[in-house]
Formats: structure tokens, C-alpha cells, sequence
């Protein structure tokens, strides 16, 4: 037991030590290079000379990408775990697309505007689309197969894109920032519009954590889970509402992002094992870090351009979705 | 005696065939007629409506006191891409379809529609090429991402379902390439890139209908000299080779012809989304099945892209481009085909 534990308090020491890393990278790193110590004076709040000012709008920007990161980890991870599925991942079931879906209703018909009520409207989309695709996907024999929530979150997100087209085009005074925010981007932080989606992170995080012997014993099946003594019902819905806040508030934050909440689970268990009291913690910590450096990585690939990060993940994430798929024993489908 | 029963047993089979041939004919005619209709409505009414004698003036090129300019200049090349475009996608897609039996696999799912218009795009954007080279360049990289797909999803039982899967996720990666490529690009605004990634016919010149219209007669020939085999090919593959049909080199001529057809309409118009995959399923239930499919689905799929853009320019409170509309109706109709084959205990 002590043994375990210690194994574990390792792997936590070195995943946090990695978020430090991306943290400390994506601060030094851009399309200005910054010496360290202009970094620590824009730390402290100093912005005299052009580098600590650029390390100013660093900060926020990393904040968002690592909270956006462990948002999305966390809800992958939930998401493998109730529909019991590899392949689950909040952009692939178009939870994201849903989302940003009801976020530009709310900017073209509602002319809502404001961070708070871009959260609200994320968080609704993304449970209206999670609910649509499971309902969907999980009809008929077989349950949920992982080729057909694919194929329904699929067309989910064709339908919402399709839908979120026909709004902005004809729209010119929405259509630039509509449609960069479509692509996944953090470049355009700010504190202010960090702030309100804190509360539903925190929220969906303690939801999904609070969950995760559920989880566990749903990984047997679902009735040797309640042989076990869980309250599957109750421990899934919770888990799922968890899983909705973190993504409806990190693609209302950064627009939808694909394949952080398909890798970043995946990786962990390869070294950390499959408990999800482990799993989850760690899945945040990865997404935070994945996140983070593949926006370090979109700011020195194309110099002196920026690459958007819902570019690089995708670029990250599908050879890793292939290969996925190609592991697995399609059984079923 | 053997003779008579033999013509017996042989009669209802016989009447069935021509039950379905019927059915075949009357679907086709039917479809024609559609198609007949739309254009005449396209060329006629638009933002104002021309009587139909002015029209025809126009079109054999005598002076139809102004209406040559909205017919010949405007409306025609417009109807002209919608028909031969919707032709590629709606046989491209059901070529596939039908070779892996499988409604699913079609180009527009499976990747090779995004990969067409992701090289287009960069054919178009980075290395600043025009017309003819853009196809080319299209067509290559949509066979090297079939076989690519191809590879990757080879191995150890149900291919089927790994195929699509390994498709969705190869899509993904080459959409993204193609937002990028656009979004970058300085000489597009982002209105014009949002609206060729979802597929438009706006604009359309004859200068760009002629190469599709190349591509039709080159691969959709291609594709008429292999039906027969790859009519064949659903018998299964040993079958298939009792009756004399190569398999591999059938597959081999389909798929060019498929790639080759798609990837031309895809630089000309963009990826429209999902005709491939709406035609095939459409086409089914319209004949019936059989041979006639892949004709009804070329048919099915320029009614599909000449209605969407007419809904879209005219019917529609905004004017919108006709991969909206294909989009909107494509993906209930996705979704149906999921709820069915539960509905059925089929397993997809």
C-alpha cells in the first residue's frame, strides 16, 4: 500500500514538474524572445520595456491554455470511463461542436456578449449534444459502440458547423472573430475573460473527481458494478455533468478542440494504470500540459505567424486516434 | 417435360427481373425529369423571372434584348457546375460504396474528399497554381490518401468498421490543414475560405467547368467499363473470380476512377458536403438496387447540388451556399442510417 503510494506521489511530482516546464516555456517562449529576467519583472507585474509587456499578455494566455488543457484531459477521461470506450473523446462525440454551436446562436440571434453568459451557453450546448449523441449511439444492440457514437457525434458536429455557417455568413460584422474562435484559439487572453469560467471548471473537476470509484467499478461492467454496492446511475450522471462543465467552459473559453481528451487519458494509463482516482488528476495535469506546449509549439513552427493549437492537437491527436483504432480488436461494431 | 418446368420454375424469375428493370427505367426517367426541371427553373428564375421563350433566345446565342447577359454569363455556368459536379460526388461516392459495401464508405466520410480539398488548397494557395494543375494535384493526393486509408486499415478482422474509423480520423487531421491554409492565406478573406470549405458554386465560369466536364467523360467512362465487374464483385470475391472479374485490378480501376472523379469536383466547387454520401443511399431506394444505381446516384447527386443551390440562393431567408444545405440535410440523414441499422439488430 505505502509502496503504491509512493509510486504515485512520484508520478504526481513528475507530472507537476512537466506543467511547471510548459508553464515556465510558454511564458519564455514566442515570437519575441524575452531574457529571464524581464520574464520575472513581468511576473511581478512590471511592464517597462516591450519584453515584460509581452511576458503580461503571456500570462493569461498560458493560464488559459493549461485550464483549457486540464479541462478537456479531465472530460476525456470521464467520457472513456462512462461510455466504457476508447475511442470517446469530448471533440470526436461532438460535445465541442455543440457548444460552440449554441455560443454563436447566442452571439448572431441573442447579440449576447460577455464571458459569463458565453459559459452558460457553452455548458448548455455541450449538454444538449452529449445527451443527443449518447442517445443516439447507444440505441440498438450492442450498446455504445465506439463506431457508432463516432459515426453520430460525426454527424453531430457536420450538422452543428453546418448550422454555425449558414449564421455567421451572412453576418460580416461576426464573421472574423466567429470563425477565429471556431479554429481553437488562446491568443487572445485575458484575465477578465478567464475569470468567470473558474467557477464551472472547479465545479465540473470536483464533480468528475467525487466520481471516479464509479468509474472504477463500472470498468467491470455494469452489473458487477452495482453487485458492488455503486449507485451506477446516480455515480454516471454526476460523472457526465462533471465531464459537460469542463468542456462546455473550456470551448466557450478557446472555441472547440480536438483530441485533447482522446491522448491525454491514453497516455497516462500507459503509466499510471487504469484507477481512476489516479487517472483523473493526472489526465488534468497532462491536458494542461499537452495544451500547453502545443501552443508553444504553434508559436515558434511558423515564425514569425502563430498556428492555431485546435491546429497542432489535431495534428497531434489523429495519427494518435489511428493508431487507436488500429489496437483495437474492432469486436462488435 | 425438363423444358417445361424449366420455363415455369424460370417465369416469375424472369417477371421479377422485369419488375425490377421497370422500376430501374422508370426511376431514371423520373430523375431526368427532375433534373430537366431544375435547370429550367435555375436558368429561368432567379432574382427576376425571364419567360422561357426569352431564355431559349438567349441560350442559342440570338439577341434576347439583355436577358444573354443573366442566362449565358450568370445562370448557365452556374447550372452547368452544379450538374457536372453533383454528377462527380454522386457516382464518385457510390463507386465507393457500393466496392465496400458499405453505405458509410463514402469519400466524404473516409477522408478522401478532405484530402482532395486540402491539396487543392495548397496547389491553389502555396504553390499558386491554376485550372488544370490543381486537379492533378487533387487527384494525386486524394489516391495517396486511399491508399494510405487503405494501409492503415488492413489487418486482422472487421475492416470495415476500422476503415471508417481510421477515415474519420485521417479527415480530421486534413481538415484542419486545409482551415489553416485558408486562414493564412492573404489573399482570401475569411468569409470566401469559410464559404469554399463548405462547398459554392458562386461565381461559377465556364473556364472552370470544362476540366470536371473532362473528368466526367475520362474516369466516369473508367467507371461504366468496370460496372459489370464490379457488379460482380458483390457476389464476393471468389465468386467474383469463378465468373472471370480480376478483383485487385477491378478495386484498383474504381478507385481511380472514384478519387479522380471526386477530386476534380472538389477543386472545382469544393468539398459539398455529403452529396457523395446522400447519393448512393438515395439512388438504392429510387431503382431498387441493381445495376442502374451507379447512373441514378451520378443523377441523384446533380439533383441533390442543383437544389441545395437554388434553396440556398432563393428559398432561404440569407443566401447561402449549397454545402449548407447539403450539410443540413446530410447529417439527419447520417444519423438516420445509424437509428436504422439499430432498429434492424443490424451491426454497423
Amino acid at each position: 500500500m505505502s509502496l503504491a503510494h509512493r509510486h504515485n506521489a512520484l508520478k504526481g511530482t513528475m507530472a507537476l514538474m512537466l506543467l511547471v516546464l510548459t508553464a515556465g516555456a510558454s511564458l519564455a517562449v514566442g515570437t519575441r524572445p524575452v531574457a529571464w529576467a524581464e520574464i520575472w519583472a513581468g511576473l511581478t507585474g512590471h511592464v517597462d520595456s516591450i519584453g515584460t509587456a509581452a511576458v503580461a499578455v503571456r500570462m493569461p494566455r498560458t493560464a488559459l491554455a493549461l485550464l483549457a488543457g486540464a479541462a478537456l484531459g479531465v472530460a476525456g477521461a470521464v467520457m472513456q470511463g462512462i461510455t466504457r470506450n476508447p475511442l470517446a473523446d469530448p471533440g470526436i462525440l461532438g460535445v465541442n461542436a455543440g457548444a460552440a454551436l449554441f455560443v454563436v446562436v447566442g452571439i448572431a440571434w441573442f447579440d449576447i456578449s460577455g464571458a459569463a453568459a458565453f459559459m452558460w451557453l457553452g455548458v448548455a450546448g455541450a449538454g444538449c449534444a452529449a445527451a443527443f449523441v449518447y442517445a443516439i449511439g447507444s440505441t440498438g444492440q450492442g450498446g455504445a459502440t465506439p463506431l457508432k457514437l463516432t459515426l453520430a457525434g460525426t454527424a453531430t458536429s457536420i450538422a452543428a458547423s453546418a448550422f454555425v455557417v449558414a449564421l455567421v455568413l451572412p453576418r460580416n460584422d461576426i464573421a472574423g472573430s466567429v470563425q477565429a474562435w471556431q479554429v481553437g484559439g488562446v491568443g487572445g487572453a485575458s484575465f477578465d475573460t478567464l475569470l468567470p469560467a473558474l467557477p464551472f471548471l472547479v465545479a465540473g473537476l470536483l464533480l468528475s473527481l467525487a466520481a471516479a470509484r464509479v468509474l472504477n467499478a463500472l470498468a467491470l461492467g455494469e452489473d458487477l458494478a452495482a453487485g458492488l454496492g455503486q449507485n451506477v446511475a446516480a455515480g454516471r450522471i454526476m460523472s457526465a455533468a462533471g465531464a459537460i462543465l469542463l468542456c462546455g467552459a473550456a470551448t466557450a473559453l478557446c472555441g472547440p478542440i480536438g483530441f485533447v481528451g482522446l491522448v491525454v487519458p491514453h497516455a497516462v494509463r500507459m503509466f499510471a494504470g487504469i484507477d481512476h482516482r489516479v487517472l483523473l488528476p493526472l489526465s488534468a495535469i497532462g491536458g494542461a500540459v499537452l495544451l500547453g506546449s502545443a501552443d508553444v509549439l504553434g508559436r515558434v513552427i511558423a515564425r514569425p505567424n502563430e498556428l492555431d493549437v485546435g491546429i497542432v492537437t489535431a495534428f497531434v491527436g489523429a495519427p494518435f486516434f489511428i493508431w487507436t483504432v488500429r489496437r483495437q480488436r474492432m469486436r462488435g461494431l | 417435360m425438363t423444358l417445361i418446368i424449366d420455363t415455369q420454375a424460370a417465369a416469375p424469375a424472369a417477371h421479377a427481373r422485369n419488375r425490377g428493370t421497370r422500376r430501374a427505367v422508370m426511376a431514371l426517367s423520373m430523375l431526368g425529369l427532375c433534373l430537366v426541371g431544375l435547370i429550367a427553373l435555375t436558368l429561368s428564375c432567379g432574382q427576376g423571372c425571364l419567360p422561357p421563350a426569352h431564355v431559349l433566345t438567349a441560350l442559342t446565342g440570338a439577341d434576347a434584348g439583355g436577358a444573354d447577359f443573366v442566362v449565358n454569363d450568370l445562370r448557365l455556368p452556374r447550372v452547368l457546375m452544379s450538374l457536372v459536379v453533383g454528377l462527380c460526388f454522386g457516382l464518385g461516392g457510390a463507386a465507393f460504396q457500393v466496392m465496400l459495401r458499405n453505405p458509410l464508405a463514402s469519400p466524404d466520410i473516409i477522408g478522401i474528399s478532405a484530402g482532395a480539398g486540402a491539396a487543392a488548397v495548397f496547389a491553389i494557395v502555396v504553390l499558386s497554381l491554376e485550372g488544370w494543375a490543381v486537379s492533378a494535384v487533387a487527384v494525386g493526393a486524394g489516391l495517396g490518401i486511399a491508399t494510405l486509408i487503405w494501409g492503415l486499415s488492413s489487418g486482422r478482422g472487421a475492416a470495415g468498421a476500422r476503415l471508417i474509423l481510421v477515415g474519420i480520423g485521417v479527415s480530421a487531421m486534413l481538415n484542419s490543414v486545409t482551415s489553416y491554409l485558408l486562414l493564412d492565406a492573404p489573399a482570401w478573406d475569411r468569409a470566401e475560405a469559410m464559404r469554399w470549405l463548405t462547398g459554392s458554386v458562386n461565381g461559377a465560369q465556364l473556364v472552370q467547368v470544362w476540366p470536371v466536364v473532362a473528368a466526367l467523360v475520362v474516369f466516369g467512362g473508367l467507371l461504366a467499363l468496370s460496372a459489370r465487374d464490379l457488379d460482380l464483385l458483390r457476389l464476393g470475391d471468389d465468386a467474383a473470380r469463378a465468373l472471370g472479374v480480376r478483383s485487385d485490378a477491378t478495386r484498383f480501376r474504381v478507385t481511380l476512377a472514384a478519387v479522380g472523379l471526386v477530386a476534380f469536383a472538389t477543386s472545382a466547387a469544393g468539398p459539398v458536403a455529403f452529396v457523395a454520401f446522400l447519393s448512393g443511399p438515395i439512388a438504392a431506394r429510387l431503382t431498387g438496387g441493381g445495376r442502374c444505381i451507379l447512373p441514378a446516384a451520378g443523377m441523384t447527386g446533380a439533383v441533390l447540388v442543383l437544389a441545395g443551390d437554388y434553396a440556398g440562393q432563393f428559398l432561404l431567408p440569407a443566401r447561402l451556399p449549397v454545402g449548407v444545405v447539403t450539410g443540413a440535410i446530410g447529417a439527419p440523414f447520417l444519423l438516420l442510417l445509424i437509428l436504422r441499422a439499430n432498429r434492424n439488430g443490424g451491426t454497423l
